[in-house]
């Protein structure tokens, strides 16, 4: 005790320490346990007041304004508009400050508009009244006003306030039904259960009574795991301690339905409780795309500090004659005079630094970021990948990575309900090696396989038939079905053959269809041969009713109902790939029914007609069927205690709980008795193998990364032509590596790759090389794991090496018997692997989660297995047919678009600054501007900023039609094709040159003589004005010979920003403006267009401008055309194109 | 949602199930926007389609460039040097600052006649007008007459911005540095007796700049040095701004010469438009060809930055003063245009049949 107490008063006074603690208690209606009882630890918990906003009203500026100003972007500009404020540069501090101020303001405005919404929805939620139970009363309190400990009350279709721990219902089974779509999407039913020792407190008053104390952990973001335990305390007997887990934990944003209302006990509030934990955002991918551009920016900021090193210097070389540096029309002042030399020569690197700083725009970010969040609604809206059957869209969680998709390298993909439909039909089970199919599909059909060659006898014996019911039973039993009554159900479906309507909820569909398979009637296939069929006839099915008070409901075929008492359930987990349920029948006898994977129940099974089964079970396999074995054991009483004891003990279990209770499975589940298998179809998703063909055309590597078993998964892969029939499978499987070692296998088949390896790189060049060899590669988890498991000898990277080797010759690989992680483990080895090739992954289920937070891209297909993968996901599509246009059409274009957009904004903005910067050797270095500060700000704001944003936006160089026909258009963009330095330095040199061109053509234009017909002579803001004119048209223009696609609006914006510049330039030098204390530019714009030589000089330097680019691209389409522009050719010379393609046959 | 076979076999047939009641909302817009199907010209840029354009320009620019190019031959021009660091000039004495006023002549012939109006410029060289510290260091606001500017002009006519704490009117570096020489023109006849050539003041500076940016201080029947009471001159002016020209109409700010000096110039060698001569009739040439001689009053002293003047007689065409450049810019560019397509020609003639029996083939 006094230990304790000492204990609390550390915990007091650190509150630091807190965190260490990892357990927390809680008093059920803050009682005070019994005196005797274990002290516990009091605990601080927040109140159940739930922020979700970022800001307050006070803290909104300064702290907005921090986070901004973290982007290295905003900071430089930031800097740079400081250094304008404090030393003197050329150019006003308004020219940086309003580009600036605008997207600071911007970003604020919308931020806390968002922020604002936030709030609302908070003080919403936290207001929401909720009913607590308060010296046997109930009383309405707000929501925000609930603490841990207290004892609340929820009623139908009402969302549970806080984290809750389930004390009873008004149930008499003490169930509830849950559903948690908004917390995780899954708009199935759940049903939790009640505490046992509490789920008769069905009062307020009952509820006061109660005296209990809840340990549990400290609060964690896992939605699905929980891990705690109850003491109940009671006048007579000792507390009596129950474990706690998922099952009793009500999680804040579920709703409850079903059920008339609850009882439960708050353990986490507000901000601790799950749904909050879970708010904390993903981490940030970043594009190719966005590092490339970030390498160019690091670039120019290169050249610009070079430039402004150059100038600097020049600058003092220059005036290294006194009559240069001061001559006697331009003096300095004193101040000026006597500052320190190295200060002047950093002031005047700094304004060097400042007129230059154009060349790193604002805008830039701002469009990109426009770009891509316009650019997303595209996927969004596009009806073809709208699915009408789930009445789903594509979904776009993050816009930053629209161009990846245009950049994948490699696709990943999930089996089950990716590349399947996960729409699971019973096909045969097979009981002691008779075959079993159900009587609809087999009845008057010819079945593809052949009937079944080992079978023994035609009518099974007294000893068979017992089996045969156990297994029906089995089947019937282990599972976690739930029955809803058809009326409670939205979509009410009618199970024919029962009577009544329900429908089985499972987060398993196999489990559903096996339930559902059993209950049909039907047919021993060996059977269907006698001529009395009435045999057949004869109700062979099973109904699996409900579960009630603990006992399983099952109607046999005799129309009676068994009940069997369920006394433990071993849960299926994707380790173990297993199930087992522990039931008692109404004569007594206790079974344990497992269900599972083949490799994991063969190993575990003592008896029963292995090899005529596992025959079976390969044989469906190699159809591609999911399988699964059954088995059973027949537990004697003292079986049974041991085996709760040993689950108990694990249960209660605070830490280690997974891994106490897998070790407690592997105990109980052995010495198994074999019953048979089953057969579950999966039906390939439309249009999977023609998505996979377009993808592999595309010069994308499909992967199959798979939980299911190799035969099933090799018959899918070739189902969807992912393997086909001239791929030579090389295999790296458990049952090769168990003849040879790792070492020789990898050897030699590196060996058979590279022997033909040489062939295939120098076929390479000529594109798909269709007549060398295919490879295919199977490899499994056990193979894998092998593989990235570090040497001994510490030289873990070869096997590795070799491994990537194989598979980068390997034009399909196929990964079976994967764990979740090792999907993820997988996508990381080939990201990380020396080409830094850009992965994608897809998926559907929890189990794809990992590899699709790990790939570059991940994308979720909002499947039956939840809303998880979907939710995790960059990029939610309904069906795995719409990654097709996702990369072929929405990457390509999106690629294109923002990459002309990145190479553009540099090129526009080299030919802005480097006139700027050439006028600097003309003007003795003195910083002087060449364009006045209203062009200097509005140049990428207003007048060459819309054109390329809406280029971003509507670009289709190829027409959408074209680019899904021909996938091998894709690879002309692989590999960030046109962010290459070469492209970049083309663009820079491209610039530069246009820019030479702006300032030498303005330069012999005004050198020395005059160009007005009346003699007056023009001065340097004239000079600057047609400079810039020049450079907005060429720039302009440049853009319109980029497009390739013209609609209405393009027109508008690229003829209208012209005219915009023309307008503006008119207005901006047609009046005195009064607010400005210099009058520069009155009339320079209109009287430089009153002078002929100006127009003529603007029209010739704006074509000589052109001219090289437009050659470059006349000629490289005719000499080295890319398939692209082969296309465009084409579509050019036949108009639309129709039919196909000449270049489909490529 | 769990989907089952029997269930299945009911919506196959029927309308979608639960979610389906949704789906009619949340379906997109079949919009030719949205889908990105809007019509749309798409252009490409091929050898065929390029080719005429090469033509195009070739057969434009070159008559284009011949005519600028002939009308720039036919501009009179004549430039003569008076900075006087030849020896042998006879400017040379005006570099010592002490002899002032220091007036100098210098002889030259006209081969040719010069006809229509003809202009005469100033042109320094190695004279920085473009210079930061140089063009900001004025006060557009007083020299548009804003009487507070005025009595107190803007910081960046520091240091010339004071004088013995009164406000220099007109402030600034460019002010104080106004080209002060006096250029006349004198057409030696066959007597002695020289006739002087009327150079007309105004019309030098632009309408605009004379007549709305630059103002005198308000006041219209207060004489104008009443008007610029308060002011002193620029340190290195000798006169006050008001008494540079006694016709109030082009004196204060609004002195042509001084508008001209203000508007600076973009590059370090630069000529200002001094005075016109206006041509007399259509008979007689307005400088006839013979011997001329310019009478200078040496007052700017360019020396000190290695600087050089020059006096420039010009005639003008619809494009301004003899320029060579554009004329040959728009002959070579025309050419070059034209002999691109002559290439491209080739090529696309030569590699047409390869690549369209390629398309065939493939």
């Amino acid at each position: 005790m006094d230990c304790s107490l000492v204990r609390t008063l550390v915990h007091r006074y650190c509150a630091g320490e807190e965190e260490c603690v990892d357990s927390r208690t809680v008093y059920v209606g803050h009682r005070e346990p019994p005196p005797g009882a274990e002290a516990y630890i009091p605990q601080r918990c927040p109140d159940n007041r739930i922020v979700s906003s970022k800001y307050t009203f006070w803290n909104f500026i300064p702290k907005n304004l921090f986070e901004q100003f973290r982007r290295i972007a905003n900071f430089y500009f930031l800097i740079i508009f400081l250094v304008q404020l404090i030393i003197d540069t050329p150019t006003s501090p308004v020219t940086s400050g309003l580009p600036l101020f605008f997207v600071i303001t911007v970003t604020a405005i919308k931020q806390g508009y968002e922020d604002w919404l936030r709030h609302k929805a908070d003080s919403a939620v936290n207001q929401c009244p909720v009913h607590f139970v308060q010296h046997g009363r109930l009383v309405r309190k707000q929501s925000r006003k609930l603490r841990v400990g207290d004892i609340v009350m929820v009623k139908e279709d009402e969302t549970f306030p806080c984290d809750l721990i389930f004390l009873s219902s008004s149930r008499v089974d003490g169930t509830c039904h849950v559903t948690t779509a908004s917390l995780d999407g899954e708009s199935s039913h759940k049903t939790h259960y009640a505490v046992q020792d509490t789920k008769g407190f069905h009062t307020e008053e009952d509820m006061d009574s109660l005296h209990a104390t809840i340990e549990c952990e400290q609060p964690q973001p896992d939605l699905y795991r929980f891990v705690g335990r109850i003491n109940v305390y009671s006048d007579l007997n000792d507390p009596v301690v129950r474990p706690l887990g998922s099952e009793n934990l009500l999680l804040r944003g579920a709703t409850l339905k079903n059920t008339e209302k609850i009882f439960g006990v708050a353990i986490y509030t507000g901000m601790e409780t799950k749904m909050a934990l879970n708010y904390q955002s993903k981490s940030q991918k970043r594009s190719a795309v966005e590092k490339s551009m970030n390498v160019f920016l690091i670039v120019y900021l290169c050249i610009l500090i070079s430039k402004a090193l150059i100038n600097t210097v020049m600058k003092y070389v220059w005036q290294s004659e006194p009559f240069r540096d001061e001559p006697w029309y331009n003096q300095k002042t004193e101040a000026e005079r006597q500052r320190n030399l190295f200060l002047r020569a950093f002031t005047d690197f700094l304004a060097f630094m400042v007129l230059f700083n154009y060349i790193i725009p604002v805008s830039m970010y701002v469009t990109v970021e426009m770009q891509k969040f316009l650019g997303s609604y595209f996927i969004t809206w596009d009806e073809e990948m709208f699915d009408e059957e789930t009445g789903e869209g594509p979904l776009v969680n993050t816009s930053d990575l629209n161009e990846e998709l245009g950049q994948v390298e490699y696709v990943f993909t999930d089996k089950t309900g990716t590349l399947t439909e996960n729409n699971m039909e019973f096909k045969e089970c097979c009981v002691e090696g008779h075959v079993y199919v159900p009587h609809a599909i087999c009845n008057g059909q010819v079945l593809p396989a052949a009937a079944a060659i080992d079978m023994i006898d035609a009518s099974p014996g007294a000893g068979g038939r017992e089996r045969e019911e156990l297994f029906f039973r089995a089947v019937c039993l282990c599972h976690t079905i739930q029955v809803k009554d058809g009326d409670e159900a939205d979509g009410p479906r009618k199970s024919p053959d029962s009577g009544r309507r329900c429908v089985y909820i499972s987060a398993s569909p196999d489990e559903v269809a096996l339930v559902e398979g059993v209950q049909r009637e039907l047919t021993p296939r060996d059977i269907k041969q006698l001529p009395q069929s009435h045999t057949a006839r004869k109700r062979l099915g099973f109904t699996y009713l409900r579960l009630k008070d603990n006992y399983m409901e099952l109607q046999n075929r005799g129309n009676d109902i068994e009940r069997f008492e369920l006394l433990e359930i071993l849960s299926f987990d994707s380790v173990r790939r297993r199930m087992s349920v522990i039931v008692k029948s109404a004569t007594g006898e206790i079974y344990l029914f497992c269900k599972g994977a083949d490799s994991s129940i063969f190993p575990r099974v003592i008896e029963g007609k292995v090899d005529q089964i596992r025959s079976r079970v390969e044989r469906n396999a190699v159809e591609g069927l999911r399988t699964l074995c059954v088995a059973y054991k027949r537990l004697i009483q003292e079986e049974y205690e041991g085996i709760c004891k040993l689950l108990q003990a694990a249960k209660v279990a605070l830490q280690d709980r997974e891994r106490k209770l897998a070790e407690a499975y592997e105990q109980i589940e052995k010495d198994l008795i074999l019953l048979g298998a089953t057969a579950v179809e999966d039906r390939l998703q439309e249009k999977a193998a023609d998505t996979i063909e377009a993808l592999q055309k595309a010069g994308i590597k499909v992967w199959v990364l798979t939980g299911d078993k190799m035969e099933t998964a090799a018959a899918a892969c070739y189902a969807c032509k992912l393997f086909r029939r001239n791929t030579q499978l090389l295999e790296v499987t458990t049952k090769r590596l168990e003849e040879q070692s790792l070492h020789d296998v990898l050897f030699e088949l590196s060996k058979t790759i590279l022997h033909c390896g040489a062939s295939l790189t120098r076929d390479n060049f000529s594109g798909l090389s269709a007549d060398t060899q295919d490879y295919g590669l199977i490899i499994d988890g056990a193979a894998l794991s092998l593989i990235m498991k570090p040497r001994e000898d510490g030289s873990s990277s070869s096997y590795r090496e070799l491994f990537l080797d194989i598979c980068r010759n390997c034009s399909a690989v196929l990964c079976c018997r994967m764990a979740p992680l090792q999907k993820a483990q997988i996508v990381k080895l080939i990201k990380f692997s020396k080409e830094r090739p850009i992965t994608l992954a897809i998926g559907d289920g929890a189990n794809d989660v990992s590899m699709i937070l790990e790939a570059h891209v991940g994308i979720g297909i909002v499947g039956k297995e939840g809303r998880q993968a979907a939710r995790n996901s960059d990029y939610a599509i309904p069906k795995f047919k719409h990654l097709k246009k996702m990369l072929l059409v929405h990457g390509h274009f999106y690629y294109i678009r923002i990459s002309e957009l990145v190479q553009y904004f540099f090129y526009k903005n080299v030919c802005f600054i480097f006139p700027q910067f050439l006028y600097q050797f003309f003007c003795g270095f003195s910083q002087q501007t060449l364009y006045d500060t209203a062009y200097l700000t509005l140049y990428n704001i207003s007048f060459t900023s819309l054109p390329v944003l809406l280029y971003s936006l509507m670009e289709q160089h190829v027409a959408m039609d074209t680019l899904k026909r021909d996938p091998a258009l894709y690879r002309d963009i692989a590999k960030n094709a046109l962010l290459r330095w070469r492209v970049f330095i083309y663009w820079t040199f491209l610039g530069v040159f246009d820019a030479l061109v702006f300032f030498f053509g303005a330069y012999f234009m005004f050198e020395n003589t005059t160009v007005t017909s009346n003699g007056q002579m023009f001065g340097n803001w004239t000079f600057g004005t047609l400079v810039f004119t020049v450079m907005v048209f060429t720039v302009t223009l440049k853009l319109a010979l980029d497009t390739h696609y013209w609609t209405w609006i393009n027109h508008v914006v690229i003829w209208g920003s012209l005219l915009f510049y023309v307008v503006f330039s008119l207005l901006w030098g047609g009046i005195i403006w009064p607010f400005l204390n210099y009058q520069r530019m009155y009339y320079v714009f209109i009287q430089m267009l009153s002078s002929g030589p100006a127009w003529l000089a603007i029209v010739l330097l704006v074509v000589v401008s052109l001219l090289p680019d437009v050659l470059k691209k006349v000629l490289c389409r005719q000499l080295w055309p890319s398939a692209t522009e082969k296309v465009q050719t084409a579509c050019l010379v036949s108009g639309p194109p129709l039919g196909s393609h000449p270049l489909a046959s490529l | 949602m769990a989907m089952n076979y029997n269930a299945k076999d009911e919506v196959d047939g029927g309308p979608p199930c639960a979610p389906g009641g949704t789906a009619k909302n949340r379906r997109p817009d079949n919009t030719a926007f949205k889908q990105q199907r809007l019509p749309a010209w798409q252009p490409i840029l091929t050898a065929g389609t390029v080719l005429p354009t090469f033509f195009i320009i070739g057969l434009i620019f070159i008559p284009i460039g011949i005519g600028i190019f002939v009308t720039s031959n036919n501009i009179r021009e004549i430039e003569i040097d008076y900075t006087g660091t030849d020896p042998a000039s006879p400017c040379n004495k005006c570099l010592s600052p002490n002899v002032t006023p220091c007036i100098c002549t210098i002889n030259f012939t006209l081969e040719q006649s010069f006809e229509g109006n003809v202009f005469m410029y100033y042109g320094l060289s190695n004279f920085y007008q473009n210079h930061r510290r140089y063009v900001k260091s004025r006060d557009d606001s007083q020299l548009n007459g804003d009487p507070s500017a005025l009595l107190n002009p803007s910081k960046e006519c520091e240091p010339y911005r004071r004088n013995e704490d009164k406000p220099i009117a007109p402030c600034g570096a460019i002010a104080n540095s106004m080209f002060n020489d006096t250029l006349d023109l004198f057409l030696v006849g066959n007597e002695s007796d020289p006739t002087p050539i009327p150079l007309k003041k105004k019309g030098i500076a632009w309408w605009t700049d004379k007549n709305v940016k630059f103002r005198n201080p308000p006041g219209a029947d207060i004489p104008l040095e009443e008007r610029f009471k308060g002011t002193t001159k620029p340190v290195n002016w000798v006169k006050p701004v008001y008494m540079l020209d006694p016709d109030e109409d082009n004196s204060g700010f609004i002195n042509e010469d001084f508008i001209v000096w203000m508007r600076t110039a973009a590059l370090p060698t630069f000529r200002k438009l001094y005075r016109l001569i206006e041509r007399k009739n259509d008979l007689h040439p307005t400088l006839p060809a013979g011997r001329y001689y310019l009478n200078i009053t040496y007052n700017y002293p360019v020396h000190s930055f290695d600087g050089r003047k020059r006096m420039i007689l010009s005639t003008i065409s619809w494009m301004g003063g003899k320029n060579p450049f554009l004329g040959i810019a728009y002959i070579a560019i025309g050419s070059i245009s034209f002999l691109l397509g002559v290439v491209l020609l080739v090529i696309n003639h030569k590699y047409r049949n390869s690549s369209n029996t390629a398309d065939i083939t493939i």
